[in-house]
């Protein structure tokens, strides 16, 4: 009975896994026949497809390239009836992706607030203009988005993630080989990797910084205009541009056609501003428009040493602090102060860019005064450390004459125990 | 004189045990006295790390205002919302540690340097900010109010 | 006059003859070794000093993970004097160590611990143990970033004892890694457990090392040949002397602390590395030295686990040593034990060199 039993149990199990349930295996068929393809053009897809976010949310091969992926077999997958349409060519990328991405109706079902404008966008960028003329060689939505692994845009893998952007950008644009037809610099990457802002995004992870998306925009990616480009700056850089706005370089610039914040501070290579800026030697910024020994040269030397003068003077203050405090003396009042005066140099050095040399001295007066008597109270600290010395020199005599006593006292008591 | 007399011999001892005992009450005196010293509790009685006592009467602030104040060796910002709640958080800026400010206009919390903007509630809701701002613990004791690590 | 008085009111109710014997009839050996018996008094008046600095601390000091660091810094800018009083017990621990060595050791080449001694030494070796304990959970207690990292690495040696270093090092711990629980638990040892441990430990000490008097080394007794060795009366003039070395160190401690303040450190991130360069308190040197040194593996076995095995037997050596050493117990010359114990001193003194004078092995 028993072996019958399993007999039947056997024959049971045997079965199943012989019956082909067939939407689980259809579903995968283009990925089951493609994996196994020799050509590696054709397998590529199939084993990148696992990492894609289209997949994950339940689209299918289909979806994009038409055809059907429940039926088995090259003629009928690949049927025409089912509208299939293969690889498509490189210009017609955009509206291929923009089958589904630019159909509110469609999009809504997967994200609702998520936009649909990128291929209108793109068609206004430099990229789309030249995709439109024939150039094969720009941007299209797969240099960026890559394909067939296609990760969400939160994704830290993907290429478009905010500290993955410059590389991307810079895989045709720092090529300076695939870049020689067209007349523009493929320095970029290598300058934006010297610059603060790359710093920031990378060493410090804080995504705020900008990269080349941030200025120059993605779909509608287009270098801003020499008049527009402070807009861009003045984002994050408020006060700073609206200082700049009120001093007379505006007005030259603009007449000069120069742009703002790009002349003295560069594009891509932002480095962290210094106050040797302010100085006149050659190279720096204020020589480059103003000739030697003329009157706004000698204005920046004076803001120069206003500026540089309220700085010193802070790190004079830090200096003896730590000293101090390194000794064990406490240090937060003081500190604390020289906050007001590390913001006054902040503030200072922004306001630089209004030009006003005595609006600029108003900040940094105060500014020194507070360094300077932190600087004092640091000092008060070292010589309350001496005052402990001379405490000890006190209790040491003390001590010693203790000592002395008891030597005495000793010789005393050991002449008494010894006869005669 | 070559043996000393016994009333030589007595003062002698007199002297050096006079001598001992004051050197030892001077030892005893400076031992104690910091001893002493170090019992009676200081001005201070905790450090102003832990907690802090604003130096502005809980009455003296008025609706939609901010004031910073010293916690420990770092600014924090002391705010009265319009409906006249009292709150405190690090006035450190959590982008690049600037000192940040309260916009009576706006009703928020603004930091100069980049550009961001926090609400009442401490949340960075603008600009580059990664958090929100510090939050730290507030008690009003009859007039006074005192702030401690939250 | 005055004390007469009160001794006799003591006398009708308590038999003082043990004090009268002590501060009348007790002596001393004169000998040209005589300079060693100072060391024990002059351990026991720093560890009284520590009491007292210690208990002074308590009154400000808070063993959390949040509060401790500030606390320290409070005593030391806040507290009046408070900076000398931190500085003096952290200094006295150290001068306390060196002087307990000195005690041991001179102990040790006189042959002190040989009968009837024998307990008055074990009790001074579990004293050694507990004092160490003392620098170790102390250390901890500032929370700074050197004291963090030292009572990790301390405690990762515990845990490669065999057997039972994991269950130790947990319970030394309170938990997995060393934090707030820690800090916690080193306190209570600190304060609590081993103050009465050395209470009744010392106790004991100081009571045989009084009934049984000082002893005098092997050689100079058989050189007497029988003939009493010269003495002088303990009270006052061995005491006065005792006084004499109490008050140098006492001023040697006040210099420090005025000159070399105790440094307050920075506070203490379990997340961040471990500085370059981290390394326990000088008495612990040697060991860590000698750890650096033995191979990752020796054979089939740990290199450290060998390490803590090779301190564990030197430790219970020592402990034995009155047990061991039967030449000496027979009374004649035991130049093996001498010179064992010359080259522990040796290695302890050229690796606790090479500990800081070395330069750090790959």
């Amino acid at each position: 009975m028993i072996a019958v039993r399993i007999a039947f149990l056997g024959l049971l199990l045997a079965a199943a896994g012989l019956l082909r349930v067939p939407s689980a295996v259809a579903m995968h068929s283009c990925i089951d026949c493609h994996k196994t393809l020799k050509e590696e053009r054709l397998s590529r897809p199939a084993l990148k497809i696992g990492d894609d976010f289209h997949v994950a949310r339940g689209l299918t091969c289909d979806n994009c390239h038409g055809g059907d992926h429940t039926a088995s077999g090259k003629e009928r997958s690949h049927s025409g009836a089912k509208g299939f349409l293969g690889k498509p060519k490189r210009q017609e990328i955009p509206e291929f992706c923009g089958k589904c991405h630019s159909d509110p109706r469609y999009m809504r079902k997967f994200n609702p607030s998520i936009r649909t404008d990128q291929v209108k966008e793109y068609f206004t960028s430099v990229h789309g203009k030249k995709l439109r003329e024939g150039d094969q060689k720009v941007a299209v939505c797969i240099s960026c988005h890559d394909v067939h692994a296609i990760r969400a845009i939160k994704d830290q893998a993907a290429w478009t993630y905010p500290i993955k952007v410059a590389e991307t950008c810079g895989r045709c644009h720092g090529d300076a080989s695939y870049m020689k037809d067209y007349k523009i610099p493929t320095d970029q990457l290598q300058k934006y990797k010297r610059s603060i802002h790359y710093e920031m995004l990378t060493k410090r992870g804080d995504l705020s910084a900008p990269t080349c998306t941030s200025c120059h925009g993605n779909h509608g990616a287009a270098p801003p205009g020499v008049d527009s480009v402070a807009n861009v700056c003045s984002h994050c850089h408020t006060a700073t541009a609206q200082f700049f706005d009120k001093s007379a370089h505006k007005q030259a610039f603009t007449d000069l056609g120069m742009p703002a914040c790009v002349t003295c501070h560069s594009n891509h290579d932002v480095i962290k501003p210094t106050d040797e800026m302010l100085a006149a030697g050659e190279g720096t910024p204020c020589a480059t428009c103003h000739e030697a020994n003329s009157s706004p040269l000698k204005k920046a030397a004076e803001l120069r040493s206003l500026i540089v003068g309220l700085s010193s003077r802070i790190d004079q203050a830090e200096a003896i602090l730590t000293r101090a405090e390194h000794a064990g003396m406490e240090v937060g009042p003081p500190r604390f102060e020289l906050i007001e005066a590390k913001d006054s140099l902040i503030k200072a050095r922004a306001e630089t860019h209004t030009l006003r040399v005595e609006k600029i001295k108003a900040i940094t007066d105060p500014g020194r005064a507070v360094a300077e008597k932190t600087t004092k109270k640091g000092q008060e600290l070292l010589v309350e450390l001496q005052f402990r010395r001379k405490g000890l020199a006190a209790s040491l005599l003390v001590i010693a004459a203790v000592l002395f006593a008891l030597f005495i006292k000793i010789r005393e008591i050991d002449r008494r125990g010894r006869p005669g | 004189m070559d043996v000393p007399t016994e009333r030589q011999v007595d003062s002698g001892r007199r002297i050096v045990n006079l001598f001992l005992g004051t050197s030892l009450g001077a030892l005893f005196i400076s031992v104690f006295y910091p001893v002493v010293k170090y019992l009676i509790p200081p001005k201070l009685a905790e450090p102003t790390t832990f907690s802090v006592t604003v130096p502005w009467k809980a009455t003296e602030l008025k609706a939609n205002s901010g004031r910073i104040f010293r916690f420990g060796s770092r600014p924090g910002m002391l705010i009265k919302t319009p409906a006249g709640e009292l709150r405190a958080f690090s006035a450190i800026c959590t982008h690049l540690d600037c000192t940040v400010q309260y916009r009576e206009d706006r009703q928020d919390i603004y930091c100069a340097c980049h550009n961001g903007v926090y609400d009442l509630n401490g949340k960075n809701i603008s600009g580059p900010p990664p958090r929100p701002l510090d939050p730290l613990k507030l008690n009003v004791r009859g007039d006074q109010i005192v702030v401690m690590k939250g | 006059m005055r004390v007469a008085r009160i001794t006799a009111w003591l006398e009708e109710r308590i038999d003082l003859g043990a004090v009268k014997h002590l501060l009348q009839k007790k002596v001393v050996p004169v000998h040209r070794h005589s300079i060693w018996y100072y060391f024990g008094g002059m351990t026991l008046f720093l560890f009284v000093i520590q009491v007292v600095t210690g208990i002074l601390l308590t009154l400000y000091y808070r063993p959390s993970a949040e509060e401790a660091y500030q606390s320290v810094q409070f005593i030391m800018t806040e507290v009046q004097f408070g900076w000398l009083i931190r500085s003096i017990h952290s200094w006295s621990a150290n001068l306390m160590v060196a002087t307990m060595m000195i005690h041991l050791f001179s102990v040790y080449l006189t042959h002190a611990y040989r009968k009837p001694r024998e307990l008055t030494w074990v009790t001074g070796m579990l004293l050694f143990g507990i004092v160490l304990f003392f620098g170790f959970s102390g250390y901890l207690l500032p929370w700074n970033v050197l004291s963090y990292f030292a009572t990790k690495v301390g405690t990762d040696v515990t845990a490669q004892v065999p057997l039972v270093g994991h269950f130790l090092a947990r319970l030394l711990r309170a938990g997995d890694e060393v934090g707030g629980a820690t800090l916690s638990r080193f306190y209570g040892i600190h304060i609590a457990i081993l103050p009465a441990l050395t209470m009744g430990i010392l106790g004991l000490h100081l009571f045989l090392v009084q009934k049984q008097g000082m002893s005098v080394p092997p050689d100079l007794e058989r050189a007497a040949a029988g003939q009493p060795i010269k003495t002088m009366p303990f009270v006052p003039n061995f005491l006065l002397r005792d006084l004499f070395g109490w008050f140098a160190a006492l001023g040697v401690l006040a210099a420090l602390a005025a000159i070399y303040p105790w440094e307050l450190g920075q506070k203490a991130d379990p997340f961040a590395s471990a500085p370059a360069g981290i390394r326990p308190e000088w008495y612990f040197i040697y060991m860590f030295q000698t750890l650096k040194y033995i191979p990752a593996k020796v054979g089939p076995f740990d290199g450290e686990v060998l390490g803590v095995l090779g301190f564990g037997l030197g430790g219970l050596f020592l402990l034995l040593v009155p047990f061991l050493d039967k030449k000496t117990a027979r009374g004649e010359p035991s130049p093996l034990f001498r010179w064992i114990g010359i080259a522990i001193i040796a290695y302890i003194a050229l690796f606790t060199a090479l500990g800081y004078l070395a330069p750090a092995p790959k």
